[in-house]
């Protein structure tokens, strides 16, 4: 054959100036990161450094996500090559919102951390692995092809591992250990279920293996997915694989707690609900009844966990195991208004997880103290803390007006359009799961703040620590977005929507990275 | 370790390795070799250099402190990416430039800044484990 017969390799047409908000945002984290590590000896330069990095990458995903909700999924592909080749990244409504929450959690983060620094956050390279982190994140949620998502996940389990065990106390590495284990392993089952994939299909960006997946042997491509659930799983802290959650969340300090409990979690999930959802629809409903069982079983095992536990960060982390079940009900229910239940969960979950996890810092700062059975008499010292923490736990619960209410209505209403049995089940979990979760949260808000403060004799007082005002304005900002978001829902559902009517009709995904007119 | 010969022979199998790891960091694009290879081939004589002298020693003898080094590789390695928006090409296309020197032409192209950060990263990191490890308890890293 000669050379001119070949079809062509190369993309020939020039790249909008548009297409490169898609990569910028990760690449600012990654130089961020590269730059905060030259510059860790100084601890002031760092601090700014990071905000600016941060407010760059957030107003390069303001512009994405408005981009995308205006006109469909942009995608870039790296270095020229056509699509299945070189390595796309592709944003949809979801990767975008849920991108520009991530960065927004890390600048409340970065601001809340930044008056704990150097004795509790340890050493210079703070914030280089925060970026790191929030580099590996925004990888996953902007990527459009499984190799790379496995690269952002090892480059977020690094970081993670990093930040986790900085300042080395033994509770740390206890956690660490547990944390970094499983992870791995997780990590593992994933890149195997990768190498299948690639010798089923022959290709791995995400919009190619939608078009060929049809034509591979089904019962291959079930056994696949079945590793990436329970590869994404482990990710997720989904039951029965959620024990390393609760073990590891309470070790590091309050603000890298919160960072984690708002993006780790929440990536695994998102993973999921992108391959089963999206990427493989077919094998999803092969495996619908696990997704259902387990979903069930996290959404009343997680607040259950939460209404047993003493140690307020503990407890917190089983409501976040407990929010990953909802996003589960709606990985098991795929109708429109199910996944953007989901997806608006996720979102959700990001900000109210992390806020949650910055307050319970503030409540061990005020009384030394991180277990609810010798805290009481809160109210009494610190009423915005209070107000704080019941507020946060009504959001997480999916009270009305908080933003937690509403992906829960659009999961229910799904249920609801499912019916028969499954939506039957799912619906009545989820309602349960608000009932137990209302009651651990408030059980907690009762311990600590309602009942009179405990006895010296029968508590081991701690050393309390000043509240400063970094820390109320990180709290402070995050509450008031929750707030503002629970009272106009409006556009962030119109954005989840569409986000959401992408996931189940892939076209305009698999056009945008220039794959529709090519015959599988 | 500590012999009169090691000291002695150190620095010359330190030199050697460095001008040979930059050897094989230039000639990866079409040979074996690369600036992955070439990091940890220079990040070994630094290892060498800490065993024969000092941690403390070597670190003295690279002026600039590792992870730095590391960290100023990933901003080349990014910045050589991001050189292709002057293009109109996406993210990290490579751009070539042919250079006429007399008789000889010297091709220049950002995927070799790219190698170049590639061996800045894996020299800054695996040397900082490196003395790391060499450093003796309680020695200021």
């Amino acid at each position: 054959m000669a050379a001119h017969d070949l079809p062509p390799a190369m993309i020939e047409t020039a790249t909008l100036p548009m297409a490169w908000v898609v990569v910028l945002p990760l690449v600012l984290a990654l130089m961020g990161a590269a730059l905060l590590l030259i510059v860790r000896r100084s601890h002031g330069l760092s601090f700014v450094l990071a905000l600016v990095s941060v407010l760059a990458i957030i107003a390069c995903e303001i512009t994405l996500l408005l981009h995308v909700f205006e006109s469909g999924p942009v995608s870039m592909t790296m270095a020229k090559w056509l699509p299945p080749f070189g390595i796309s990244f592709t944003a949809d409504a979801f990767g975008a919102s849920f991108a520009l929450a991530a960065a927004v959690v890390t600048l409340v983060v970065l601001i809340y951390a930044e008056p704990e620094h150097p004795s509790a956050v340890g050493g210079g390279s703070f914030y280089a692995l925060v970026l790191l982190l929030l580099a590996g994140v925004t990888g996953s949620f902007l990527t459009g092809d499984l190799f790379n998502l496995y690269v952002w996940f090892e480059v977020l389990l690094i970081s993670s591992f990093g930040l986790m065990v900085l300042g080395g106390r033994a509770v740390q590495l206890d956690g660490t250990v547990k944390y970094g284990f499983l992870n791995f392993l997780a990590t593992t089952i994933f890149l195997l279920s990768l190498g299948l994939l690639y010798g089923l299909l022959g290709t791995l960006n995400m919009a190619d293996v939608m078009r060929v997946a049809p034509q591979a042997n089904p019962a291959a491509m079930a056994g696949v997915a079945a590793l990436m659930l329970l590869a994404f799983g482990m990710k997720a802290a989904a039951f029965p694989v959620n024990a390393w959650l609760p073990a590891s969340y309470h070790a590091p300090p309050a603000a890298i707690s919160a960072l984690m409990a708002g993006l780790l979690t929440k990536v695994g999930i998102y993973a999921l609900l992108r391959t089963l959802v999206a990427v493989l629809p077919a094998t999803r409903d092969v495996l619908e009844p696990v997704l259902i069982i387990v979903a069930i079983a996290t959404l009343v095992i997680g607040p259950l966990g939460a209404i047993a536990e003493t140690n307020l960060r503990r407890a917190l982390g089983f409501i976040v195991i407990g929010g990953i079940g909802a996003v589960m009900a709606g990985i098991a229910l795929p109708n429109l208004a199910g996944v953007s239940g989901a997806g608006l969960y996720i979102f959700h979950a990001m900000l109210t997880m992390t806020a949650l996890y910055l307050v319970a810092g503030l409540i061990e700062r005020q009384t030394g103290q991180s277990d609810t059975r010798y805290i009481g008499g809160l109210y009494a010292t610190s009423a915005p803390l209070s107000v704080l923490f019941l507020v946060l736990v009504l959001a997480a619960a999916g009270v009305p007006p908080t933003l937690g209410f509403w992906p829960k209505v659009q999961l229910l209403q799904g249920g609801l359009q499912t019916g028969g049995w499954i939506g039957g089940l799912l619906v009545t979990a989820l309602l349960v799961n608000a009932v137990l979760t209302l009651i651990a949260g408030t059980r907690l808000w009762a311990h600590m703040f309602w009942r009179a403060a405990p006895t010296p004799a029968e508590a081991t007082p701690g050393e309390p620590l000043p509240i400063g005002r970094l820390h109320w304005l990180g709290s402070g900002v995050l509450f008031a977005l929750i707030i503002a978001a629970g009272l106009w829902p409006n556009p962030m559902m119109e954005v989840v929507r569409s986000g959401a009517a992408d996931m189940l009709d892939p076209a305009r995904y698999v056009s945008a990275v220039g794959l529709a007119e090519v015959t599988p | 370790m500590n012999t009169v010969i090691f000291r002695t022979i150190a620095p010359l199998i330190v030199a050697t390795m460095l001008v040979f790891s930059i050897y094989v960091c230039l000639r990866g694009h079409n040979e074996p070799g690369g600036g992955f290879i070439g990091g940890l081939i220079a990040a070994s004589a630094i290892a060498v250099l800490g065993m024969a002298s000092s941690a403390a020693q070597a670190r003295k003898a690279l002026y600039f402190d590792p992870l730095s080094i590391a960290g100023f590789g990933v901003l080349l390695a990014g910045l050589t990416g991001l050189v292709s928006v002057f293009n109109n090409s996406p993210f990290m296309t490579s751009i070539w430039l042919y250079l006429e020197l007399g008789e000889a032409t010297v091709p220049l192209s950002t995927p070799l800044l790219f190698d170049i950060g590639v061996y800045l990263v894996v020299f800054g990191t695996i040397s900082s484990i490196a003395l790391g490890l060499e450093s003796n308890e309680g020695e200021e890293p």
